[in-house]
């Protein structure tokens, strides 16, 4: 899958995934945000507004992101979640 | 085998057969009619019985012995209920649809250390399953011959990721968890190392995924190899039919561990769901001790000589004590978990970065002498940390323990980095498939049930594995099921477990009852015997009215039991409920040792070949049980013949009662003396000459698995 990294100020990399976030993208898309991660960008942004379509696998690859994220200081927010996304996690303790 | 779509059960033409209907359907209808008429009549006539029971018939001046029985009665009974709930809903779906093409589907094959050659049959029968598919072998013994093998049959190979070094291995549950993340299929079968499947086993059940709210499709578990006569009770017809069939009337068809598909979506679903809750419940409680940290350090402040270090220490742990208020606060009123840790992360980075170096350096220095707490070292502590986080003791000693304030703030900090939205006590933070207990495989049904996922019973035979063929194998798998299942008892109530139905329920906790079982036999044993040697009787006269009473109610319940398992023989099974009561009884007290205590089960992978032994020793007490009830029949019918009493039909009645229970207990008996007849060997099996000589070598050589 299309991922598209954009540098913003405040040292945040916004990374823009494009297509499905699914059980067959999901490990790769993993891997990548992790490279992100630890390649000194720990504060990610992932922009939601183009994925088609996300499953249970695909946030689990976002929660896996998420706590490498942590561990090299710093976080992982999920901006502009489409409808389906926001169905799919339902009411976990994410912030959008 | 059957062939593609059949279903394996059939009606037997019998003599009855010429008063059936015609068509399949109508036969189907009628059962189902007569069952339920058996069910509410055996529900009347129980109830009329117990009326008379309570009211009329406890002999109190034997009342230890006559409450036992009431009470063993009563459990009795309730099982019956339960049972006649079951099937009241008895689903019969018959042959599937046949399956969309174009689903991705993964086939797994478990295997920890059974022989290369066994797992080498399961490999080629999967490999020759119709429907496209990858297979792989997860191999949790890691041993070189698997890897060779699975390398030259072409098959997939997983082994645990570096992750687990060091972590819990969670058993099966957490190799099927491991593997989930190496894979992509949208489906996965999920075989143990014996079981040999049927070329169309996905034909023949992914048809009923078409369903959206599909999660699994649980298939027969049936035996090849079984010894004439099953001596160990390896064939379940009743579970693995009428059982499972209403279960699944209920929504309620349990996974069985293997010979199953899963919907990937539901399990990565569930993983999600409770890493989640489990993380929330986490960072409660890593907040609740910081809190108790910090509280208990601020009354420690006078040991502090310095007045300016005082204040600037009490100043930190001030701040530090507000974050974590703040913290608890928003958990409360439900801010998500994820803000509540990055805001309170980075309050207590502030506070240390307002102390100086050398106050790091004796935070340092004393974390470093830390003994008293387990495994707490310098270098280990985040997931020392995560672990503590399970176990209350170690928490409550964590606040208690004498260490400076400047080292509170410490543990605080440390305590909140070990549940940083992660689990680092475990290998992954996803972990699909549960594992709180040892039967994994219920418990993740559980939970998939109550996310509201279905789950599908398809009653036919579509793979075969390989039954236990000595005693102490068989007592170790029994043992196993029946601990794994308490276990999910305990720690997951199916009473308040949130999003389950009525019937599931119910069906779950019928399951759960019937281990009970093994306290209420020892008294259905003991109470012939006190009659027939001591003359203690638990009810007051064995007169006509008790029979008037008992006998419609017992007949009814023999006679449902009948219609329900038509076809199957059921006798085995009943042998086994009854003559494994030590077996009940262990699990039971090892079950509430385990979750209650902490307490290990005991328990090693059920081996796939024959293990020799002596094994009249595993059975003393049902030897003990049925010395008794001989000596006791013996002595009954002596005070009969020799006049010392003239309580004919009494007598005669607990002596009927004697002999059944010695039948019954007798199963075990033949089991244990069973040795195997080399002929047989070949009759059983389907196509696999070479393993059959293989396992006979084995059997000769009286080898253990490898």
């Amino acid at each position: 899958m299309d991922i598209t990294f954009d540098s913003q100020h405040g040292g945040v990399m916004v990374a823009r995934p494009v297509g499905r976030l699914d059980l067959l993208s999901a490990a790769e898309a993993k891997s990548r945000l992790l490279e992100t991660g630890a390649g000194g960008h720990p504060r990610l942004v992932i922009d939601l507004a183009e994925v088609s379509f996300i499953d249970s696998t695909g946030l689990g690859a976002l929660i896996g992101a998420l706590k490498s994220a942590r561990q090299h200081g710093g976080d992982l927010r999920l901006a502009r979640p489409t409808d389906q996304a926001k169905r799919c996690s339902r009411s976990r303790h994410w912030t959008a | 085998m059957t062939a593609c779509g059949a279903p394996v059960v059939t009606l037997r033409r019998g003599p009855f057969s010429r008063l059936l209907p015609a068509d399949a359907a109508d036969r189907t209808w009628l059962r189902r009619f007569v069952i339920r008429v058996l069910i509410a009549t055996n529900m009347v006539l129980g109830l009329y019985y117990f009326a008379w029971r309570f009211s009329s018939s406890i002999n109190w001046s034997a009342w230890p012995i006559a409450l036992a029985l009431l009470s063993a009665e009563v459990y009795s009974f309730m099982g019956s209920v339960f049972f006649g709930v079951s099937m009241w809903k008895l689903r019969v779906r018959g042959a599937a649809p046949l399956a969309p093409p174009g689903k991705s589907v993964d086939v797994f094959i478990t295997c920890y250390n059974e022989p290369v050659e066994i797992v080498r049959q399961t490999v080629r029968h999967a490999l020759a399953i119709r429907y496209a598919h990858e297979t792989y072998v997860l191999d949790d013994g890691n041993l070189p011959a698997i890897r060779a093998m699975a390398a030259a049959e072409g098959v997939g190979y997983i082994v645990r990721s570096a992750n687990w070094s060091g972590k819990q291995r969670h058993a099966k549950a957490g190799n099927l968890n491991n593997a989930l993340f190496q894979t992509t299929g949208e489906f996965l079968v999920v075989l143990d190392a014996d079981q040999l499947a049927h070329p169309a086993f996905l034909d023949n059940t992914l048809a009923y995924f078409d369903d959206a709210k599909v999660a699994f499709v649980q298939t027969s578990q049936p035996f090849y190899k079984v010894p004439d006569g099953d001596p160990f009770g390896s064939h379940a017809p009743l579970f693995y039919g009428p059982i499972q069939q209403s279960k699944d009337g209920w929504n309620a068809a349990f996974f069985c561990g293997s010979n199953a598909v899963l919907r990937r979506e539901a399990l990565m679903q569930l993983g999600l769901m409770y890493y989640g809750r489990e993380l929330v419940r986490r960072v409660r409680r890593a907040l609740r001790a910081a809190e108790g940290v910090l509280h208990a350090a601020e009354g420690r402040l006078g040991s502090i000589v310095d007045r300016l270090e005082r204040e600037r220490v009490h100043g930190a742990l001030h701040t530090l004590h507000g974050a974590v208020r703040h913290a608890r606060k928003e958990l409360r009123a439900g801010t998500p978990v994820q803000m509540v840790t990055w805001d309170f992360q980075r309050a207590a980075e502030a506070v240390a970065r307002s102390l100086v170096q050398a106050d790091l350096a004796q935070i340092g220095a004393e974390l470093a002498e830390l003994d008293g707490l387990p495994g707490i070292e310098s270098g280990r502590t985040t997931t020392d940390m995560s672990e503590l986080l399970g176990d209350d003791d170690a928490l409550a000693a964590l606040t208690r323990r004498d260490a400076s304030p400047l080292v509170a703030i410490g543990t605080v900090h440390s305590l909140l980095l070990a549940v940083d939205m992660d689990r680092a006590d475990e290998a992954q933070p996803l972990m699909p498939l549960a594992t709180i207990s040892v039967t994994e495989d219920m418990a993740t049904a559980m939970r998939l049930h109550s996310l509201g996922w279905t789950s599908i019973y398809h009653y036919e035979e579509l793979a075969q594995g390989l039954a236990p063929e000595d005693l102490g194998t068989a007592l170790q798998q029994r043992l196993r099921w029946a601990q794994g299942t308490l276990q999910v008892l305990l720690r997951e109530n199916p009473l308040t477990l949130a999003g389950l139905s009525l019937g599931q329920r119910m069906m779950y906790l019928s399951t759960m009852w019937s281990y009970l079982s093994g306290f209420f036999t020892v008294i259905y044993l003991i109470a012939p015997v006190l009659f027939l040697t001591l003359h203690v009787s638990p009810i007051r006269a064995f007169s006509g009215e008790f029979y008037w009473h008992l006998f419609p109610f017992l007949l009814t319940n023999q006679v449902l039991f009948l219609v329900i398992g038509w076809g199957l023989s059921t006798w085995r099974g009943q042998q086994y409920s009854l003559a494994l009561f030590p077996i009940w009884i262990r699990s039971v007290t090892s079950a509430v040792g385990n979750v209650c205590f902490g307490r290990g089960l005991g328990f090693a992978v059920t081996a796939k070949t024959r293990q020799e032994g002596r094994y009249l020793r595993m059975i003393r007490p049902q030897l003990a049980a049925m010395a008794l009830l001989c000596f006791a029949a013996i002595v009954g019918l002596g005070r009969l013949a020799f006049g010392f009493t003239t309580d004919g039909v009494p007598i005669l009645v607990n002596v009927g009662w004697a002999c059944y229970n010695l039948v019954t207990l007798g199963v075990v008996l033949t089991a244990a003396t069973y040795t195997p007849d080399e002929s047989e060997v070949a009759a059983d099996e389907p196509e696999t000459a070479h393993l059959a000589a293989f396992v006979a070598q084995r059997r000769g050589r009286g080898a253990s698995a490898a």
